[in-house]
């Protein structure tokens, strides 16, 4: 492993730990408002001071960490399986259902996503949790996230579809889901690994855009996303640096799982 | 070729039509549909407060509404925001050519960065390079379109810049990882065994081949560069799409959410279409 | 020499005060330049400084002065008001103004299906209106009934030329339109045929022209204050007055508004609630508690940076008339809370609150999405309530399906709203508070009232209405203010206060809490001499 993974993996496996053990790390309550301390440089109680609510933001940081983290893989797990279901059915059976599917991708992208999200949360019922909500939110994001990996996907499949192995396994007699199942499959693999670990830093990204929105975690819950739009005061942020230790979190974090990843993006479409 | 070019213009007809349906379907059937802020204005009796809702009546039905627009729309006509109550062709020429610069800067500056800075690292096989460029690239893949833009509105400059820096890591490392491969193929090797110059080797022997996937990506480009629009024109407030279409959003305007969808879908069919065009070449010749 | 000096130096004043353009954002693009169809803020402000009217208020000293009507008498119990008019005035194309003009534009604006905003103020009856003209300076006009605070509704009628052959250009403010780029500027240029003079004879406005820069994010007009490319910021947020405020930039705090931040609950008895929360948000025990429960003072000081102050009802004290001075904000006091929802029946297990039956005290506050403030105090108000063993779940959605949700599915419990009052006249809160009206916002268009306290608002409100007498209206609605108190259908949190950044080179500004809050004596601003800003 090279140094530069050696680090990423560091910073990444880092960064899991911190959240969690959020619990033992964190001295204070996530939610805890000290009112008499807003907007708190560093110090030891607030080892990165506080918000404008007198809320703890290393608290916070590694509670916000806990959400991206286990949230993000999640949705990264749902969009690839229906990456893999709907690309990978495509690129095999080609014809009219890979045109179709072809078709729907397109669609699919053209459709104002973001609009769904605001309506999604608008028919949340009332009491429900921040966790459930964002839960929610992850889970759409998820669902939502699946085209461009499909059109991959297809694409991958495409090519191992007039492959000379596959080409023997018909010629053997192999046909149907059982050929796609034990000849095609495990040969997608890396593939659909390589865009579950490309989908997790883009679902972190995505939830961080929504809350700059004002679409993102109900209070109190943190999440990075909510605790970036911080960063909307610059003159806070350049008197209080330690504004800016979510956003470090976040880029450190994101770029490991892009050097760990180590796929380069190998096709436009 | 000719029959290939009229399939595409076939699928993006095709998907701007059903595209436009569904997204009207969409905002037809999310709560808070034909709400009229004019509802919490205390100075309107309830007659007006009435009137208010009945101008909403004509988009309930989805289907009648549909046709009505395209109808409309051949006469270019692309409906009436009751929202920001001016003409929708109005709002959308005047907008339009806001975020067209502001894609072209930013899928163009993108573009360009990304391909100059992978020819520059593939040509100059220099660690150092290697890593700047690769930690310019991991920088702007790891935070997210919104935060670079309150960046530049924090120094003053415009937002399309933080399209640019969307696009670029994308397209550099796609770029760089397609002329590696192009490098280690084999008559690259046999035309620096025969003492052909550097710059010669790059362009002829490595670039040329790939042209066609190069060019290709543009219309990933693209697709990037309108996608971080609408939380860059939001945040910057650059009287562009992005900008309309998240003010529609937030009001269910339906007019200017079909016509947007509509456009949204013909872009990105026509960047796809664009892109497989491109490769198709390339994919018979493999 | 020294009166040379002066004579010159005087001269030089006069001269740089006829310069200058005066820069400022609107937020919004402006929905119409129909000055009888205005709704929005930015159009308002587009009216103001275009339109002329009868009667202005003086946001300053808040009363009315004559405009284009030297004198005017109401009677008949304030159905009737009779106007002189101005002699003399011309529109901004030079067609003159007269009593034909003044008529026109009131049978346009009580036109029922033009839907005015301005005209349904006037509406109290329904029946067309008789606007007759004795003469070319004469004007009477008759409403079908009587309409409370007569005079003052025409500060929001700018009047309209009747014969003009460009009606839509022609105009009687300071200012006229002279270009609109949607979603850049609206860009206004000084009105040469305006009316008024000053002390000097000299005549306004001061200023060569307006460019109103469409600006959505706050962010990037305070940047352009910053930078000189914009004069004044109104509506500034306390984070960006205390920034500006620490650079020694010119910003005022005029003091509270007449907005107000309240809470309310849901009273509706076809809303899709349990019954059992029903009955918590219609008991006056259970709402006074959780208003006492509430630390008015540190939404004030923590969401507010200080710049709010506590309220105690729905007038301010920046509306010195009608302010109930005999009410104070609920004092914050988690015992006394406690104590109430015991007599209610409520009682504390541990860290969680139930109710008689044993359900847990638990229910949600909708607020709108996108405004930080709101989602500040809603933050601030669940740790309040948890104090209470209350577990309050916040939502914040976007305005078109909150709306939706209060006004039409009532399918919520409990709300954080901004109220944005513009007069100062509680007549022009009657859709509020009249039981029936669709803006009674806890429980609205009620066929009759559903309690006693409900029908003797109903009462109240009427007869202020139907008064002229000042001291017996505000006696009313002092009443009305005291119930509100007592019952807390709505519970007042603070009134915001009024916040503006102004250039250090701009003089004669005045901020005042009713808006236009900077620009009201628009035609009166100037740059200062050693620095006439050329643009």
């Amino acid at each position: 492993m090279s140094i530069a993974k050696r680090i990423a993996c560091t910073v990444v496996i880092g960064a899991g730990m911190l959240a969690a053990l959020a619990g033992l790390l964190a001295r204070n309550s996530y939610a805890r408002q000290f009112r008499e301390a807003i907007d708190a440089r560093p110090s030891l109680q607030f080892p990165l001071g506080t918000d404008e609510l007198g809320r703890d933001r290393f608290a916070r940081l590694l509670w916000g960490t806990r959400v991206s983290l286990i949230l993000a893989p999640a949705a990264a797990l749902i969009t690839t399986l229906l990456a893999a279901l709907i690309g990978g059915s495509a690129g095999y059976l080609g014809g009219r259902w890979e045109r179709l599917v072809l078709a729907a991708t397109d669609l699919f992208l053209s459709l104002p996503w973001l609009f769904l999200l605001l309506a999604v949360r608008a028919l949340l019922p009332l009491n429900t949790s921040p966790y459930a909500s964002v839960f929610l939110t992850f889970l759409l994001l998820g669902c939502l996230g699946w085209a461009n990996p499909a059109r991959i996907v297809r694409s991958a499949t495409c090519t191992l579809a007039s492959s000379e192995f596959i080409l023997q396994a018909k010629a053997s007699g192999v046909a149907g889901l059982r050929l796609f199942w034990l000849q095609l499959a495990p040969n997608l693999r890396p593939v659909l690994m390589a865009q579950f670990w490309i989908a997790i830093p883009v679902f972190i990204l995505s939830e961080a855009n929504l809350a700059l929105l004002g679409l993102g975690v109900s209070e109190p819950v943190p999440s990075w996303g909510g605790m970036l739009r911080e960063l909307e005061n610059y003159t806070a942020v350049l008197h209080n640096p330690a504004m800016l230790a979510p956003l470090a979190m976040l880029v450190a974090v994101v770029s490991g799982l892009q050097v760990l990843l180590g796929t380069e993006e190998t096709s436009a479409c | 070729m000719f029959l290939v070019v009229v399939r595409q213009l076939r699928r993006v007809l095709l998907t701007t039509l059903v595209a436009g349906l569904l997204g009207a379907t969409l905002v037809r059937l999310s709560p808070g549909f034909g709400i009229d802020e004019r509802e919490m204005d205390s100075r309107l009796n309830r007659e007006s407060q009435s009137a208010a809702r009945a101008e909403h009546t004509g988009e309930r039905n989805i289907g009648a509404f549909y046709l009505r627009y395209l109808d409309n729309a051949l006469h270019g006509d692309f409906g009436y925001s009751l929202a920001l109550n001016r003409p929708v062709a109005e709002m959308i020429r005047e907008r339009l050519p806001v975020t067209l610069v502001s894609l072209g800067y930013g899928a163009g500056f993108g573009m360009l960065a990304g391909i100059v800075l992978a020819l520059a690292t593939v040509s100059a096989q220099s660690v150092p390079l290697n890593l700047i460029s690769s930690a310019m690239s991991g920088l702007c893949l790891s935070l997210p379109a919104a935060v670079i833009a309150l960046f530049f509105l924090w120094t003053g400059a415009s937002g399309r810049w933080a399209i640019a820096l969307a696009v670029f890591p994308h397209v550099y490392r796609y770029s760089k990882n397609l002329l590696t491969e192009a490098r280690r193929s084999a008559h690259v090797m046999a035309a620096e065994a025969r003492g052909v110059r550097p710059a010669r080797v790059l362009l002829a022997h490595i670039t040329a081949p790939v042209l066609p996937q190069l060019a290709a990506v543009a219309g990933v480009a693209v697709s990037l560069a309108f996608g971080s629009c609408i939380p860059v024109e939001v945040l910057c407030d650059s009287p562009g799409i992005g900008q309309l279409a998240w003010k529609a959003a937030l009001a269910r305007d339906l007019p200017v959410l079909v016509t947007i969808t509509a456009l949204v879908a013909i872009l990105s069919v026509a960047a796809n279409s664009f892109a497989d065009l491109a490769l198709a070449p390339w994919r018979a010749a493999k | 020499m020294l009166r040379i000096l002066c004579v010159v130096l005087s001269a030089a004043s006069v001269m740089a005060q006829s310069d200058g353009q005066l820069r400022l954002a609107l937020h919004t693009d402006p929905k119409t330049f129909n000055p009888l169809m205005v709704e929005d803020e930015s159009s308002e402000i587009i009216r103001y400084l275009t339109g002329g009217v009868l009667i202005r208020r003086n946001r300053l000293t808040q009363e009315l002065e004559g405009e284009l009507a030297l004198t005017w008498r109401v009677s008949e119990q304030g159905r009737r008001i009779e106007f002189q008019l101005r002699p003399g005035v011309l529109f901004s194309d030079g067609t003159p103004f007269s009593c034909p003009d003044a008529a026109y534009t009131l049978q346009q604006l009580m036109d029922p299906a033009l839907h005015s905003p301005a005209g349904d103020s006037f509406r109290s009856t329904p029946g067309s209106i008789e606007a007759l003209c004795s003469g070319p300076a004469s004007l009477s006009v008759r409403f079908p009934g009587p309409v409370a605070a007569l005079a003052g509704r025409f500060d929001q009628v700018a009047m309209l030329s009747a014969h003009s052959p460009h009606p839509e250009s022609a105009v009687l403010g300071a200012f006229c339109v002279r270009e609109y780029k949607p979603g850049e500027y609206v860009q206004l240029e000084h009105n040469p045929n305006y009316w008024k003079k000053d002390a000097n004879g000299k005549q306004l406005p001061y200023l060569r022209s307006i460019r109103l820069d469409i600006q959505q994010n706050r962010e990037i007009e305070l940047l352009r204050f910053r930078r000189g490319e914009l004069d004044v910021i109104s509506k500034l947020d306390p984070e960006m007055y205390e920034r500006l405020s620490a650079e020694s930039k010119t910003v005022v705090d005029a003091g509270p508004s007449l907005d107000w931040e309240v809470v309310f609950f849901n009273q509706v008895s076809q809303a899709p609630l349990p019954s059992f929360k029903r009955g918590w948000f219609r008991s006056t025990g259970f709402r006074r508690a959780i208003s006492e429960a509430i630390n008015r003072d540190d939404l004030r000081r923590i969401a507010y940076r200080g710049r709010a102050q506590a309220a105690s009802g729905p007038v301010s004290v920046a509306n010195r008339f009608w302010l109930n001075a005999a009410l104070k904000p609920q004092a914050h006091s988690v015992a006394d809370a406690l104590h109430r929802l015991e007599a209610e029946g409520f009682h504390r297990m541990g860290d969680v609150l139930l109710d008689r039956e044993g359900h847990r005290v638990e229910f949600s506050m909708i607020t709108n999405a996108g405004n930080k403030r709101h989602e500040r105090m809603l933050t601030l108000i669940q740790q309040d309530l948890a104090q209470l063993g209350i577990r309050l779940n916040v939502l914040t959605l976007d305005f078109s399906s909150l709306v939706e949700r209060i006004s039409r599915t009532y399918d919520y419990e409990s709300c954080l709203m901004a109220f944005t009052n513009i007069d100062l006249d509680p007549s022009d809160q009657m859709n509020i508070w009249l039981s029936s009206a669709a803006n009674h916002q806890w429980n609205p268009n009620q066929k009759i009232p559903q309690t006693p306290w409900e029908a003797r608002i109903d009462e109240l409100m009427e007869a202020q209405a139907a008064s002229t007498d000042p001291a017996r209206r505000k006696a009313y609605f002092d009443e009305v203010q005291q119930i509100v108190a007592e019952q807390a259908p709505m519970i007042f949190l603070v009134h915001p206060d009024v916040l503006a950044a102004v250039s250090a080179n701009l003089r004669n500004v005045s901020v005042a809490v009713v808006g236009p809050q900077v620009i009201w004596n628009a035609e009166r601003l100037y740059f200062g001499p050693a620095l006439v800003s050329h643009r």
